[in-house]
């Protein structure tokens, strides 16, 4: 631009376009700074405070009387209030109306004349001139500033407990197939769209355009009936891969057909007339010529619809069953959504998973994703 | 693992299937109609014959599975929404009418216009701002990707992530959720937002817009970007300011764009499921015809005969579209 870079225009610019960024990415952000926290630390504070220590209210119960020990004639009960390493008790109490009534480092009188000390590290000493006696050992209040603590321990969890490791494959075979197999049969179809002169031709594409925007639900009925009555003449289940995998296919050919379509008739026809003159049959300038040649918009739909069908609810949800071994990404963190509704550390971890492959391919190949997309929307005017 | 290798293993055959199917009809027909080698007539009428069945054979797999899985759906929904429940009996409009008295439906049809007013319009106003700007600036790339990065993430995946920003705790308690830290530090109450009727819906839109924005962007930067310099030009030299030229100049310019950025997310708002059912499966008066019938398909049983009712009418909101859609892509294709 012509403006000068030190304009106030400029610098509005530039501010605004920071702060769009920061609303569009801190979404994200925040999960994935929750999934690596320390789960009773994303209980209790928000993820913003991830890097500064929390103060956090504790209360131990010291061991009972049988635990005492003589040492110089005293009688001593002794351990450590906190687990974490890193933390420091910043105040103390014995009494649930002034649980932080004491320093660290003071000796507080119990009612019964015992003394309790509690250090900073959160070592803690109960000190009584005759035996102690009673059941049960006694309460003591610490609060603590707890430093930070990052962890991949709600990943593990998630992976092995709550079952995403076993999704995980399962969305991997629902994706794969569905996303290879419908190429090669939208390609040959884009191609005698595109190339091969035949009556009908454009009431076909004007056919593909339409289907394109057929919302899935017009589908999920009668196809569930389908596959019910199928299932049932063949003596299977219903809902199995193979099922899912044709859907896909069903519900992804329209673009693809679209995509290659637009794609391949942007090609110079010279190639296929010298070819045709040098004596090549429709299917070897296919093969040969027009295969290769599409490789960015074979790309472009390969990620589109893997994003589509690792991505994807209700297909799953309709046509795959529930069980360990079949239930999708997508509909475990819904069923969690359920379960889990209050277990943030469980519901980050588990959605970071879900969504860490289409970020990978998205970063990576975000060039024919923009590509597919340009070419994908219909265009007007 | 295994079910991984399985999966492989079909795609291969899968794969294998298809080049075999192409390979062996193609091999077929040049062996029932040769034109190699035979006399010029002959020849000439076997070409003539094979040319016009190739084309047919190459359709065939698509064309056989876009039947099976759109066309027969379609008419099979309709014929089902006038037939009761397990679809065995015809009703006559008796869904139709249900459905227009049932308070569940008219709050779907309600919520789903709000979608339909609200999502497409910020989603493509803030793509066309966020397009403008980044073009003007050395990050515009990076802050672009940033952005579009949304797209990727499955809706339910969103839902989560919005559901964790929305998150409520009493007051008095420490919020960990950032719309109500945000707002306390204000010194306002905590709200638990997903669950106060009719703005809850709009918190819901927010999570689209936000997948949204980034496709909006991208389509309309390269929009932006393909008008041509001289008008830009012309418009400076006549003195034109920054505002001016972007509303009077550009934005004309790229109006069939805008229309083709505002109609598709349109299409995918009427389908708009996966948000609802993670966020608040319909609960608290945000209901959508799409989760509505869904909910129909297995609700008691399962009634079909509502459910491909309230499917017709999703179909019928895009019909406008899908006529728009094929009529420019028929212009298009006499332009070339």
């Amino acid at each position: 631009m012509i403006a000068s870079k030190r304009s106030p225009l400029v610098l509005f610019v530039h501010l605004s376009v920071l702060l769009l960024v920061i609303l569009w990415t801190i979404p994200t952000a925040g999960l994935l700074i929750s999934s690596l926290r320390d789960k009773d630390q994303l209980a209790v504070s928000g993820w913003w405070t991830a890097l500064s220590t929390s103060s956090q209210n504790l209360t131990v119960r010291a061991p009972g009387p049988e635990a005492q020990q003589q040492r110089d004639g005293k009688f001593v009960i002794s351990g450590n209030a906190l687990d974490n390493p890193g933390a420091k008790v910043s105040a103390f109490g014995f009494r649930t109306q002034e649980p932080a009534a004491f320093e660290p480092g003071q000796t507080a009188t119990l009612n019964d004349g015992e003394r309790l000390t509690v250090q900073e590290d959160g070592t803690y000493e109960i000190v009584s001139d005759v035996a102690m006696e009673g059941s049960r050992g006694q309460r003591i209040f610490v609060q603590a500033a707890v430093p930070s603590r990052f962890t991949f321990d709600n990943y593990r969890e998630v992976l092995n407990a709550e079952g995403i490791g076993a999704s995980f494959i399962n969305s991997l075979t629902v994706s794969i197939p569905s996303t290879i197999i419908p190429i090669l049969v939208a390609a040959f179809a884009a191609y005698a769209l595109a190339w091969m002169p035949f009556p009908g031709r454009t009431v076909l594409i004007a056919i593909v355009v339409g289907l394109l925007v057929v919302p899935l639900q017009m589908s999920l009925i009668p196809l569930l009936k389908l596959y019910n009555g199928v299932g049932a003449f063949l003596g299977v289940p219903a809902k199995t891969y193979v099922g899912i995998w044709l859907a896909h296919m069903g519900f992804g050919l329209p673009l693809a057909i679209y995509l290659l379509r637009n794609y391949m008739a942007g090609l110079p026809r010279e190639i296929m007339e010298s070819a045709r003159v040098d004596g090549a049959s429709d299917f070897d300038i296919f093969v040969k010529i027009i295969l290769p040649l599409s490789f960015p918009a074979l790309a472009s739909f390969a990620i589109f619809q893997f994003l589509w069908t690792w991505n994807d609810l209700l297909v799953a949800m309709v046509f795959l069953g529930t069980g360990n071994n079949e239930l999708v990404l997508t509909g475990r963190l819904v069923n969690l959504l359920g379960s889990r509704g209050g277990n943030w550390e469980i519901l980050t971890a588990s959605a970071f998973i879900t969504i860490i492959i289409p970020l990978l391919v998205f970063f990576s190949l975000q060039r024919y994703l923009v590509r597919g997309l340009l070419a994908g929307s219909v265009k007007g005017g | 693992m295994q079910q991984l290798l399985m999966a492989v293993v079909t795609m291969v055959a899968g794969v294998l299937a298809c080049a075999a199917y192409f390979y062996g009809t193609n091999l077929i027909l040049d062996l029932i109609f040769p034109s190699k080698g035979r006399s010029g007539a002959k020849a000439s009428r076997n070409l003539r014959i094979s040319n016009a069945i190739r084309p047919w054979l190459f359709l065939f797999p698509a064309l056989f599975a876009m039947t099976i899985y759109l066309i027969y759906p379609v008419i099979s929904s309709v014929w089902l929404s006038f037939h009761d429940k397990a679809g065995q009996n015809f009703v006559g409009g008796a869904n139709y009418v249900w459905m227009i008295n049932d308070g569940e439906f008219r709050q779907s049809i309600f919520n789903n216009f709000l979608w339909l007013l609200v999502v497409p319009a910020l989603a493509t106003f803030f793509g066309l701002i966020i397009a403008a700007l980044t073009d003007r600036i050395w990050w515009g790339n990076i802050a672009k990707t940033l952005i579009f990065m949304p797209m990727a993430i499955s809706f339910v995946g969103a839902s989560v992530i919005w559901k964790f920003i929305y998150d409520y705790r009493a007051a008095g308690t420490e919020q960990i959720g950032l719309l109500n830290a945000i707002v306390t530090s204000l010194g306002f109450e905590p709200q638990a937002w997903v669950t106060i009727p009719l703005w809850n819906n709009f918190f819901l839109m927010a999570i689209l817009v936000w997948i949204q924005t980034g496709f909006a962007m991208v389509i309309l930067s390269a929009a932006l970007r393909g008008i041509p310099e001289e008008t830009v030009e012309a418009a400076v030299i006549d003195g034109a300011n920054g505002f001016q030229i972007f509303f009077k100049i550009m934005i004309p310019q790229i109006w069939g764009t805008i229309a083709v950025v505002w109609t598709t997310i349109t299409i995918l708002v009427l389908k708009v499921f996966d948000i609802v059912l993670a966020m608040t499966n319909g609960q608290w008066q945000t209901q959508v015809l799409a989760n509505l019938m869904f909910d129909w398909m297995f609700r008691g049983g399962g009634d079909f005969g509502r459910g491909a009712a309230i499917a017709v009418v999703i179909m019928l909101l895009v019909v406008p579209i899908m006529i728009w859609n094929i009529r420019n892509a028929a212009k298009e294709m006499k332009g070339h």
